[in-house]
């Protein structure tokens, strides 16, 4: 049983470790989420009315739905590369189960999208001008809520990878999945910045991501199977 | 070649596999059985099924009816054993344009379990050695085709599943290959490919899936 456990460590280790090497080499890709989010918060307070008091207050709601979008706009490419050139079926075949292979690519997204932007909304909170002690709340819940959404927006990659234009397919399936994530998050930085306790949503968003981490894997890996028939 | 455990002999029965795509029968009652040692080769006209006949060896897709036997087991209820053993490479090559050729034969040596202490060798063996730190963007096909077939110097399983694996490649390598495929299985390895070549290999056998067409008219009684 060592032998297998060493096996799949391997597999999934070189898995993980070229999904991270090939994002590295597309910096520029990495880097459109991060803008795509820049932009849109830069642009709201020249699109509504830019006093501090309004701001403040959709700040909360408008950082998780910009961050929500922005984790889907390279969604669909997750599993396409892998796709065309075979590599998908020989993650098929390799000795270690599809699951884990599937957990070290939609790990290595996260890292990449989810983890940048939960770390970058501080600093566009500012220019929203959130108030204070909206901060550490935000990042966390961004932090836990985009762990979340990828694992979900894997499922809606997997089951649209064979569909030559899947990206509105993947969005209209993933959407209704995400709003439970998005009212949490948002509330969870809005209950912070009215002063009060806001452990309860994190502590819910990090139900969601235990929940996910199990469900999400073979669900994921089972739409490849289906997908990869057609 | 690798020393293999001294395990019984690899054995790959086809029992009576008929094989659909879009409810089309390509292939029906396919009996075959390999021993150890069995180099096969899948002939057909295109689309006669021989990707599928494939993929269904693989476990990639149930056929229709029948089933396919690695050590008198069911493929699907022993799928871990039965990778273990396999070694598939597909008609696509499984290269990423941006990582380098050593990068790209390592991952996949490491993702089946190979040995990856002899990746110099093997790129040596493709002809691919002087290429080790080029990234594959910039390779030909027939280059990025050879950094795939890296696997079968590196890979350990006894079994073969090549398709297509002479695309673009030139005559020497594919004397090579011929001559790796001889060696594999003088060794008690089997190997299944496809090919629209004449390969000049010893003992190869020949599997014709147009004598396994379904007889006109029934692939309606199905229906």
């Amino acid at each position: 049983m060592d032998d297998q456990r060493g096996d799949n460590w391997s597999g999934v280790s070189a898995v993980f470790s070229r999904d991270l090497r090939l994002m590295w080499r597309h910096r520029s890709d990495l880097a459109n989420p991060l803008i795509f989010f820049l932009i849109a918060i830069t642009l709201l307070p020249l699109g509504v009315d830019p006093s501090r008091q309004l701001l403040g207050s959709i700040a909360p709601g408008m950082l998780w739905i910009m961050a929500l979008l922005a984790t889907l706009l390279s969604m669909d490419l997750l599993f396409r590369g892998d796709y065309d050139d075979g590599s998908l079926a020989q993650f098929q075949l390799a000795p270690q189960p599809l699951y884990l292979t599937v957990l070290a690519k939609v790990a290595v997204y996260w890292l990449t999208t989810g983890l940048p932007l939960a770390l970058m909304a501080p600093l566009l909170a500012v220019m929203l001008a959130l108030p204070e002690g909206g901060y550490i709340p935000l990042t966390l819940s961004l932090t836990l809520g985009t762990a979340v959404m990828s694992l979900i927006g894997a499922l809606g990659a997997a089951l649209t990878v064979c569909l030559r234009s899947g990206g509105l397919v993947l969005t209209l399936i993933v959407m209704p999945l995400y709003l439970p994530v998005l009212i949490i998050g948002a509330n969870c930085v809005s209950s912070a910045v009215a002063g009060f306790d806001y452990s309860r949503e994190l502590a819910l968003l990090g139900a969601g991501l235990a929940l996910a981490l199990i469900v999400m894997p073979p669900a994921i890996a089972g739409a490849l199977r289906i997908s990869s028939n057609q | 070649m690798p020393a293999r455990q001294p395990t019984e002999p690899p054995r790959l029965t086809l029992d009576n596999v008929t094989c659909e795509r879009d409810d089309r029968v390509l292939f029906c009652n396919l009996q075959y059985n390999c021993q150890a040692g069995t180099l096969l080769q899948v002939v057909g006209f295109n689309g006669a099924g021989k990707t599928t006949l494939l993929h269904a060896l693989t476990g990639l897709i149930a056929p229709a009816e029948g089933q396919i036997l690695w050590q008198q087991t069911p493929i699907a209820n022993s799928a871990r054993a039965f990778r273990q053993a396999l070694l598939y490479l597909g008609h696509q090559a499984p290269v990423k344009a941006h990582l380098t050729v050593a990068e790209n034969a390592l991952w996949l040596a490491r993702l089946q379990g190979a040995s990856v202490e002899r990746l110099d060798w093997a790129l040596e063996q493709v002809d691919m050695l002087a290429y080790r730190d080029i990234t594959c963007h910039s390779l030909s096909a027939g280059q990025r085709r050879r950094v795939a077939l890296a696997q079968l110097y590196m890979s350990q399983a006894p079994l073969w599943v090549l398709d297509e694996p002479f695309t673009a490649i030139d005559k020497e390598g594919v004397a090579k290959l011929e001559a790796l495929l001889e060696r594999h299985c003088a060794h008690g390895g089997i190997a299944v490919l496809t090919s629209h070549q004449a390969l000049r290999v010893a003992g190869m056998q020949t599997l014709n899936l147009a004598d396994f067409q379904p007889q006109a008219g029934a692939s309606y009684a199905y229906g």
